[in-house]
């Protein structure tokens, strides 16, 4: 299977097999005019399969969802077919409606126009917590 | 310091100390302070019932010299309209100098605080945080202990759902050689958070067990608390465990002469009213110390400007 070269866009490499459409959403590439491409299960040496994603566009990514989903992700920067830039998204202290606090006696579960944000309470263990109620957040990353 | 008091965390031991000391000099010179506030007000958002806090906060700032506005229930607001938290509280804010909230949902202060310029003070969030409630308890201990560090705490009761305990274990974590012994039943042991996250990490010394009598003769502090109808979704849990653990004169014949038995009330039958006349009670002492660190928060969030 071919996929057109990018002259100028962005490669998002090294998701876990399976998982590309879940962060096509997570980034809202829907909302996006130009071509995306999500490649399922392609080769790879380091992980066996993995899926890629190529944006046809330089695009404002937001690194913070990225380095909360998965921290094996990459991305590379082309531009005029050349990759000029390799991005490695870090785990971000905060991240704001990419997962939601189930705790029914959170504000958040009665006031709908607020953000579901998470703070990161614990490097080491990746605890992110409600801000609003110290919930403990549900488990999104790809591992 | 940060504009608003949220979480007990948002002070640091230096700040708590400074909030206990000032209080103390309020109930050594009252005198010094009638008029300290004149001219501010307290805005009391109270979107359920509550006596002592609301109370304290109110006589707080009457004792200060400002004067107090507000609602007690969700029913007597614009909340019943269908407002939310952010619009009311940007809305007090036209009207008032300060804040002090109690909500049902967790983290409804935080809400308020982030979106107004003047301070916000959580008075109870649900079963999340409650610092002002805290705060008694630290000024209660330092009277009566002489200290805050080296002793034993005994915590007895809901330690599940109870926010108190919560609290009050993460502000005494900071001080030195302080050991806590966690009394519950199997159902409403410590949760795992504050477990890990406050006492292990902290690597503080603490013991859980399910006799009060056992752990009785070591304890400096007993803190006893409720078990609480309005934390459970299941009626049938609460009236299991509602009489786990009911103090009586005959627990106390183990205890230490100098024990300070606290309750952050109100009590349903948790303490035998027996107990009331015991010197070892001091509940009562610590609802009026509430008013006074109430009185020491709000004139260090009001900051300058006072008279």
């Amino acid at each position: 299977m071919i996929i057109g070269t990018i002259v100028d866009g962005l490669v998002i490499d090294h998701i876990p097999a399976g998982r590309g459409m879940e962060l096509y959403h997570y980034l809202k590439l829907d909302r996006l005019q130009c071509e995306v491409a999500i490649i399922k299960n392609a080769s790879s040496d380091k992980y066996g399969r993995k899926d890629i994603i190529k944006v046809g566009e330089v695009i404002d990514l937001d690194l913070d969802i990225l380095g909360f989903i998965g921290p094996q992700i990459t991305v590379n920067v082309i531009r005029d077919g050349e990759k000029v830039d390799k991005l490695h998204p870090e785990l971000p202290e905060t991240i704001s409606d990419v997962i939601r606090c189930r705790n029914p006696r959170c504000i958040t579960s009665v006031e709908q126009e607020l953000p579901h944000k998470f703070k990161l309470t614990d490097r080491e263990t990746v605890t992110y917590r409600c801000v609003y109620c110290d919930t403990k957040a549900p488990k999104q990353r790809f591992h | 310091m940060t504009k608003d008091l949220i979480d007990i965390l948002d002070l640091s031991r230096e700040e708590i100390d400074e909030l206990v000391a000032k209080a103390g000099d309020i109930i050594d010179h009252p005198e010094d302070y009638r008029s300290k506030c004149a001219g501010k007000k307290l805005a009391t958002l109270f979107y359920e019932p509550s006596t002592r806090t609301r109370l304290s906060f109110e006589s707080a700032m009457y004792e200060l010299g400002g004067n107090v506005i507000g609602f007690s229930s969700a029913t007597d607001s614009s909340v019943s309209k269908g407002e939310s938290v952010a619009d009311t509280a940007r809305t007090v804010e036209c009207f008032a100098d300060i804040i002090a909230m109690r909500h049902p949902k967790e983290g409804a202060p935080y809400v308020a605080a982030k979106n107004v310029q003047i301070p916000v003070v959580n008075a109870g969030d649900g079963g999340h945080n409650h610092p002002t409630q805290t705060l008694t308890d630290l000024l209660t201990i330092s009277r009566e202990k002489g200290r805050l560090d080296t002793m034993t705490i005994g915590c007895c009761g809901d330690l599940k759902f109870g926010r108190t305990v919560h609290s009050l274990i993460a502000a005494m974590s900071r001080y030195e050689n302080v050991r806590f012994v966690l009394i519950s039943p199997e159902e409403l042991k410590i949760p795992e958070n504050v477990r890990t996250e406050i006492l292990e990490k902290g690597n503080i010394t603490y013991e859980e067990t399910d006799s009060l009598e056992t752990a009785m003769p070591d304890l400096d502090v007993l803190y006893m608390t409720r078990v609480q109808r309005e934390r459970f979704f299941n009626e049938a849990d609460y009236l299991r465990l509602k009489d786990t653990y009911i103090l009586t004169p005959d627990k106390l014949q183990y205890a230490k002469e100098d024990l300070s038995i606290l309750h952050p009330l109100p009590r349903v039958n948790e303490i035998s009213v027996e107990i009331d006349k015991d010197p070892r009670a001091c509940y009562f002492k610590q609802v009026r110390n509430g008013k006074y660190i109430r009185m020491a928060l709000m004139l260090k969030l009001l900051g300058g400007g006072l008279t």
